[in-house]
């Protein structure tokens, strides 16, 4: 079995690769996806292996690629579409609510539209405006629409190849801010045998209270529980990989256990998917329960100048006084 | 692509005959197919006037020192921006999107703004900024990350910076309708919108409503699209098949191509703009040929999408040297002026420096300033529990 040490990024890429080599309807779309690489260079190299019609640097408009990658996944192709930036979605956001999400209910199953749209989201990375956003709960929100996010470069590198050989159309949100940090990545699992998308995970097993998390979110809580475990905290951690549909079997299961969770992420809080997970964990473990299900996030402010972002963000901090006060009810 | 390499399975557009544009009468082998409107060569030699195919007649009426001033606009916009590149490289900004070849097309479209026009820039318009006299550290609070370039628009007649592409030339289009609405346009003194934005920029939705609104409402606009041939690593081929200019025409208004590394040309051709629009004449598309010299910002290697042949053939047709040469043919300025110049800008370099080190970083509790003109007691609990939290750690001062 060939395992190698990548990047996130790199990790991403692969994937990339493999679907495409994998996949001949598999095309990838997007602003300077080509010669660049993409700004982050996760397209790196691919247009050159792959040619123009391949990996297609489109015309500067989001609602474009977008629409026209519905077209193209009409005709039988799967389009993998780059948004360069969270903030930058926008422009399409019509053409993903109103056009990607519905297709096939509209169709009455006859149109499968199996569309990746990657967005490399959230911040931490000292940028300007419209650069740091963390807009997935709008994309949960919308049926018809999956949504994931990947927290390891294994995941990315799988999740991503599962997310392109689905036939829903995935948002696919990775935390640009980890692009770089490394991990050991299997390559030759075959997907069949892997994990499956749409399933969350314990990547830390704990008894006394349930961290949940997603995208970069993922290494704060792990930081966290390991300055937890040298006060004597044992803290679990679930990345929840998949944000729509939610997989909370594992979530109810370890909340019953440790009876505390806390819920973190970088978008704003109000009706964010902690919200979401709040309400269904207090329905599913009621009388589990230690304390209310509590939720670490980002405030309900536009997201701020990058000088002030460390204080927006949740940290290690702001998820440790979490768990004390869930250990204070 | 980059100029020189072939081209795979994307035959071009015939280029269109000289009929179909402003036309120079230098002859000038860089110059477009199609032609744009030149007043001045690249080797600093003048005309005084200038015919487009349109009938159209650009010509400047400076005197000396206006001639010396926009000069001194370039260099100095142009020094300021090397500081901003420097001082991004010595971690003091974010990131810095530069201007460094455009100078001629910022400063001779933002000083052909009458006192009472309104522009809309993108995130690359320091030259037009430094035209319309506001301070220079303006922008750098939107890239140092203390601020999101807070301006007062209203104040110096300048929209904030936007980044989202396209975005503002809708904004500028509604604030020209709202022109009409209050009857400030049918004058010589009426009021005009400028709206900044890109090659790429021409691409999107929004460009192409803020085309049709304008048109529909006979909007005071001009569209004054800096074409410096790249969108990031995009080349102009990606965006379009014919020239920029033309797009007017299939909207109902007039386009025009300029040289826009000629300060005099992109001077006339914009005023001439701005008075039409100002005169009730309704919108006109400008396009400013021009070359990013530099990366698209600080972040961006452009080595890796195009070849140093193509940059070096457009410092042969740099804004500044060839108005200096102009300068120094016509005896309009000598060396001692030129040292002055340089010696000035450098101080006004210099100033900026310490001013954008002296730059506080914002108070976390600000996060929560300005969200609603008439607040939220959601975010006022969520600022209270937030100066309680930070309270909670030892000698934190909020
Ligand atoms: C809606 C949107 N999509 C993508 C981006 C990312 N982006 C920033 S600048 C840029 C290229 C802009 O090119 P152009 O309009 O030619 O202007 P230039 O930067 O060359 O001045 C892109 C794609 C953005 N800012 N906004």
């Amino acid at each position: 079995m060939a395992t190698e040490t990548l990047t996130m990024g790199k990790a991403l890429n692969r994937g990339l690769r493999r679907a495409l080599e994998d996949d001949s309807k598999v095309v990838i779309m997007g602003e300077d996806v080509g010669k660049l690489g993409g700004v982050f260079r996760i397209t790196d190299g691919l247009q050159k292996d792959f040619g123009e019609d391949r990996v297609i640097d489109t015309p500067l408009a989001e609602s474009g690629i977008i629409g026209t990658a519905v077209g193209l996944a009409i005709r039988g192709y799967r389009p993998i579409c780059e948004i360069q930036f969270d903030g930058f979605v926008y422009p399409a956001y019509d053409q993903i609510v109103s056009q990607v999400a519905k297709m096939h209910y509209r169709s009455q199953g006859r149109l499968r539209i199996p569309m990746v749209i990657r967005i490399p989201f959230g911040g931490g990375i000292g940028a300007v405006e419209h650069h740091s956003e963390s807009p997935e709960a709008y994309f949960a929100h919308t049926a018809g629409l999956k949504v994931v996010s990947c927290g390891s470069p294994q995941d990315a590198y799988t999740m991503i190849r599962q997310a392109i050989a689905s036939d829903d159309p995935i948002v696919f949100f990775e935390p640009k801010r980890r692009y770089h940090e490394k991990g050991v990545v299997e390559l030759d699992t075959p997907l069949s045998a892997a994990e499956p998308l749409h399933a969350s995970r314990v990547v830390r097993p704990g008894t006394d209270a349930t961290i949940l998390a997603y995208g970069p979110m993922v290494r704060t809580a792990l930081d966290a529980a390991q300055a937890a475990a040298e006060d004597g905290r044992n803290l679990e951690v679930i990345d929840l990989r998949t944000l729509s549909p939610l997989d909370l079997g594992p979530v109810f299961e370890s909340v019953r256990r440790t009876g505390r969770a806390v819920v973190v992420h970088e978008a704003p809080g109000n009706l964010g998917l902690g919200a979401e997970i709040a309400a269904r964990v207090t329905e599913e473990c009621f009388y589990s329960l230690e304390s209310p299900v509590l939720r670490v996030t980002g405030y309900d402010t536009p997201y701020p100048a990058a000088r002030v972002e460390e204080e927006y963000l949740p940290d290690l901090d702001r998820v440790l006084d979490a768990v004390d006060r869930a250990f204070g009810w | 692509m980059a100029k020189g390499e072939s081209k795979v399975g994307a035959a071009r557009p015939p280029a269109p005959g000289p009929s179909d544009g402003a036309e120079s009468r230098i002859p000038n082998a860089d110059v477009p197919a199609g032609g744009f409107v030149q007043l001045l060569t690249p080797d600093g030699d003048h005309v005084d006037s200038v015919t487009a195919a349109d009938g159209t007649t650009y010509s400047v009426d400076f005197t000396d020192e206006e001639y010396r001033g926009l000069y001194r606009d370039m260099v100095t916009v142009r020094r300021l921006d090397a500081e901003a590149t420097a001082l991004q490289r010595q971690g003091e900004l974010g990131i810095w999107a530069s201007l460094l070849g455009q100078e001629a097309a910022q400063v001779g479209s933002g000083r052909a703004l009458r006192t009472q026009d309104m522009a809309f820039p993108t995130y690359r318009e320091h030259g037009v900024l430094y035209c319309r006299g506001i301070d220079p550290i303006m922008p750098f609070g939107l890239f140092r990350g203390v601020d999101q370039g807070a301006w007062d628009p209203n104040e110096f007649k300048v929209n904030m910076y936007t980044i989202v592409i396209g975005a503002q030339t809708l904004h500028a289009t509604g604030y020209a309708m709202g022109i009409n609405m209050d009857g400030k346009t049918g004058t010589d003194d009426g009021e005009a919108v400028i709206a900044y934005f890109g090659d790429g920029a021409s691409s999107q939705g929004d460009v192409n409503e803020a085309f049709i609104w304008s048109a529909v409402f006979n909007a005071p606009m001009v569209f004054f699209c800096q074409n410096n041939q790249y969108a990031i690593s995009e080349p102009l081929e990606r965006q379009t098949r014919i020239p920029l200019y033309q797009r007017a025409a299939g909207f109902g208004f007039p386009g025009v191509r300029v040289d826009g590394n000629d300060v005099l040309a992109s001077y006339a051709v914009t005023r001439h703009a701005l008075d039409r629009a100002r005169n009730g004449e309704g919108p006109t598309l400008v396009e400013a040929y021009t070359y990013r010299m530099g990366a698209h910002t600080t972040t961006d290697d452009p080595t890796r999408y195009r070849i140093a042949s193509e940059v070096e053939s457009w410092k042969a047709k740099d804004p500044i040297a060839r108005f200096r040469a102009f300068l120094g043919k016509q005896t309009l300025a000598d060396e001692a002026f030129f040292a002055e110049v340089d010696a000035q800008a450098n101080e006004v370099a210099l100033n900026l420096r310490e001013r954008v080190l002296e730059m506080p970083d914002p108070k976390p509790l600000s996060l929560f300033d300005n969200v609603y003109p008439n607040g939220s007691p959601h975010l006022d609990a969520q600022r209270d529990q937030m100066a309680q939290y930070l309270d909670s750690f030892e000698g934190s001062a909020h």
